[in-house]
């Protein structure tokens, strides 16, 4: 009998063993290769040729649907550059089109670091850019760097990738240390007379770190965080924090986390008829399903990366001083919905921001190579239909610093509700309501 | 702080107590006569939730009249349970009966994942509000208050008035007694798990009328009601209120001087003070 145990435990190692080799093989080679017909067969070396760029996305896993618009994004903008003949470079002399090679991360860290090893060393891919999410773009970044690929990294937030110092990842995002300062900036512009802010967020990673950045801002900025407390993932009812916020008496409330807390907060502040000027809160707002609490949802704030209402143009360029490159706002929405037949987010915005900005980083540089575009991309100083768009130069090097989270607001038109963009006044298309107008 | 603050929170906290409470006394009946654990306790509040949700978002009907086939349906659920998974137990020891509550709660679950999955969902209706001065108490809250109370005092007129009421009291104070009295200690045993789950049930459809839900909400309101029955004293309908009462209190008036993320804290201790202090609840006899 014992005999018989050893030889199967004997077995199940050896068939282990070689599952594992079996497995380890073909998971570097099973991601199929989608490249342009121009770049079908040849992963070519020659620079003159094609522009080759490498990304992974997630097409399975938990970040498929946000991933996917990145990647739409992206496709649209190497279709547009293309039918204009390519990108242009100096040192060539000539228009160079684009191509990419991008393989499924299975929304997974680990496939992350395999598929950018091969992207730079086997595809040659020439510039990179990051997966969806922060998390990801984490684990991709460490690679790029090693082998000093520039890569553009969309859809990411976190600031935490940027203290690492890394010189060659360039972030589009507003990082989450900002992502509620602009309402801040907000309160304070348009209602000068608040004084007293309550900030309630999420107990989550996300949330928390955004919450801490903005209390020390508010604080910078003068004015007294009279409430600064967390509530537990998943919470629904909101009457303690209600009746300490009443207690508190502020004269905004920002803070939130998730989609589902940040809708029922918001439902239960307007049941008890709280008295504020600003309701800012993280990602419920900037969802259209938000609109489902009814009269609840108006003159709710909420950041977010880029909305297509946002008024990025050709004069708020000028009245700064700098450059626009790229479609306009109009431009852009109009052609990914011929393209798509819907209308783009900022996840798909993000994706064609960064196709763009290599584009321009490529101009700039007048050349391939990786040192001079990352030289360009330190320098850039360029507003685009996603917004002003630079990069920080200190201890978080590529950290996006000239973006700005733009604020929507649900407000009222016909009867319906919508969402207008209140913040930056340079993008704003709509004046922003003070909350407590709804009672 | 201002008085009209505290005024607020004292009268939320008191209703959302007595819908704690009424929650409390369908596990502290269910202990009281049958000396079973029902680990179920809050599937059975998560599927009131969501019965209230499909009678009203469904069939359109008002959710005070959707409470009262919710307390049928209840019924009919509970006694079907525990044919299906208690009445073969009833007599094992303590630990079969968890076991088969649990397994209950798990299948309820399992299911109610599968169907409904688990993004929150809620009834959008409203009674609108109760206002003077900023104080804003909501009408949902009111009518869940109320009814609780009604409940309370319709399950204590059917245990001390009614013969089917008395049986269960008999069989709860001593089972061989009862039987040789001619009770029929099985069908007695069935109609009060059956009452307890119905009383669990109509607990998380009012809950459902204030607060969003998921299939996973149960286990909160669970957690509490064990709270409830011990603070309150098992076997006591009106200690399991007194205990609501006090947990919901705790959660809105304490709270505007701590943290809220204390709240826990405060109340599991209060649980381990009371069996380390008066093991029969507050209310509790002997």
């Amino acid at each position: 009998m014992k005999k018989i145990l050893v030889v199967l435990l004997l077995l199940s190692v050896l068939l282990v063993g070689c599952a594992q080799q079996t497995v380890q093989p073909s998971a570097t080679s099973t991601p199929t290769t989608q490249t342009t017909p121009s770049a079908t067969s040849t992963p070519s070396t020659s620079a003159a040729e094609k522009i080759l760029i490498g990304f992974s996305e997630s097409k399975t896993g938990k970040f498929n649907a946000e991933s996917k618009e990145q990647t739409n994004g992206f496709l649209l903008w190497m279709e547009n550059v293309n039918a204009e003949g390519g990108i242009y470079v100096k040192d060539l002399g000539k228009k160079v089109k684009v191509s990419y090679t991008s393989y499924d991360d299975e929304s997974s860290g680990e496939r992350v670091q395999q598929i950018y090893a091969k992207l730079i060393s086997e595809d040659k891919a020439d510039f990179l850019i990051s997966p969806y999410s922060s998390g990801l773009t984490a684990s991709a970044a460490i690679i790029a760097e090693q082998y000093g690929k520039v890569m553009v990294a969309t859809g990411a937030a976190s600031d935490s990738i940027f203290n690492k110092g890394y010189q060659h990842v360039f972030q589009l995002y507003t990082p989450s240390s900002r992502y509620l300062t602009s309402a801040v900036d907000l309160l304070q512009t348009k209602f000068p007379d608040a004084k007293k802010v309550a900030i309630v967020y999420e107990n989550s990673k996300f949330a928390k770190s955004v919450a801490q950045a903005t209390k020390s801002y508010a604080e910078e900025k003068g004015l007294e965080v009279v409430l600064y407390e967390a509530y537990e993932p998943g919470t629904t009812d909101f009457t303690s924090f209600i009746n300490k916020i009443q207690a508190a008496n502020p004269d905004a409330i920002i803070g939130g986390g998730h989609f589902a807390d940040g809708e029922t907060f918001a439902k239960q502040i307007f049941e008890k008829k709280v008295k504020i000027k600003l309701l800012s809160l993280l990602v419920a707002p900037a969802v259209p399903e938000f609109a489902e609490i009814g009269d609840a949802a108006l003159y709710v704030t909420g950041p977010s990366q880029w909305e297509p209402q946002a008024k990025y143009t050709k004069e708020a360029a000028q009245k700064m001083g700098v450059e626009f490159f790229g479609p306009t706002v109009e431009e852009f929405v109009k052609e990914y919905k011929a393209k798509y037949g819907y209308e783009p987010g900022y996840h798909a915005a993000g994706g064609y921001a960064a196709g763009l900005i290599l584009q321009k980083a490529i101009e700039d540089a007048g050349t391939l190579d990786s040192e001079k575009v990352r030289e360009a991309l330190e320098n850039m100083k360029v507003m685009t239909f996603f917004g002003y768009l630079e990069f920080e130069k200190g201890e978080y090097y590529g950290r996006q610093i000239g973006h700005d989270m733009v604020v929507i607001q649900w407000q009222e038109s016909d009867g319906q509700l919508k969402k207008e963009v209140v913040w930056p006044e340079t993008g704003a298309s709509s004046q922003v309501i003070a909350y407590d107008e709804k009672y | 702080m201002n008085a009209e603050v505290l005024i607020d929170s004292i009268i939320s906290g008191l209703l959302l107590g007595l819908v704690y409470g009424l929650a409390a006394i369908g596990l502290n009946l269910i202990w009281g006569v049958m000396k079973v654990i029902n680990l179920s306790h809050g599937a059975f509040i998560a599927l009131g939730m969501f019965s209230i949700w499909i009678l009203y978002t469904s069939f359109g009907i008002f959710p005070y009249i959707g409470i009262i086939m919710i307390l049928g349906l209840g019924l009919v659920l509970g006694i079907i349970t525990y044919f299906g998974a208690l009445h073969r137990v009833i007599d094992a020891p303590e630990l079969s009966t968890l076991l088969a509550t649990f397994s209950v709660s798990l299948i309820i679950i399992g299911f109610g994942t599968f169907i409904f999955k688990t993004n929150p969902k809620a009834l959008d209706f409203s009674l609108g509000g109760i206002e003077a001065g900023s104080i804003v108490i909501l009408g949902t809250k009111v009518a869940t208050g109320v009814i609780s109370i009604i409940f309370t005092v319709l399950l204590y007129a059917f245990l001390y008035k009614t013969r089917p009421g008395k049986a269960i009291r008999a069989v709860s104070m001593n089972r061989t007694a009862a039987e040789l009295m001619g009770i029929n200690s099985s069908l007695i045993l069935a109609l009060s798990f059956g009452i307890g789950i119905a009383l669990a049930m109509v607990a998380g459809a009012l809950i459902a009328t204030i607060f969003p839900f998921t299939i996973l909400s149960g286990g909160g309101y669970e957690l509490k009601s064990f709270v409830i029955c011990v603070l309150g004293g098992l076997g006591s309908p009106i200690g399991a209120l007194v205990g609501g009462i006090t947990l919901g209190l705790i959660e809105s008036v304490v709270t505007l001087g701590i943290q809220t993320s204390f709240v826990p804290v405060l109340e599991f201790a209060l649980l381990v003070a009371i069996l380390v202090l008066k093991p029969s609840g507050l209310l509790g006899g002997k």
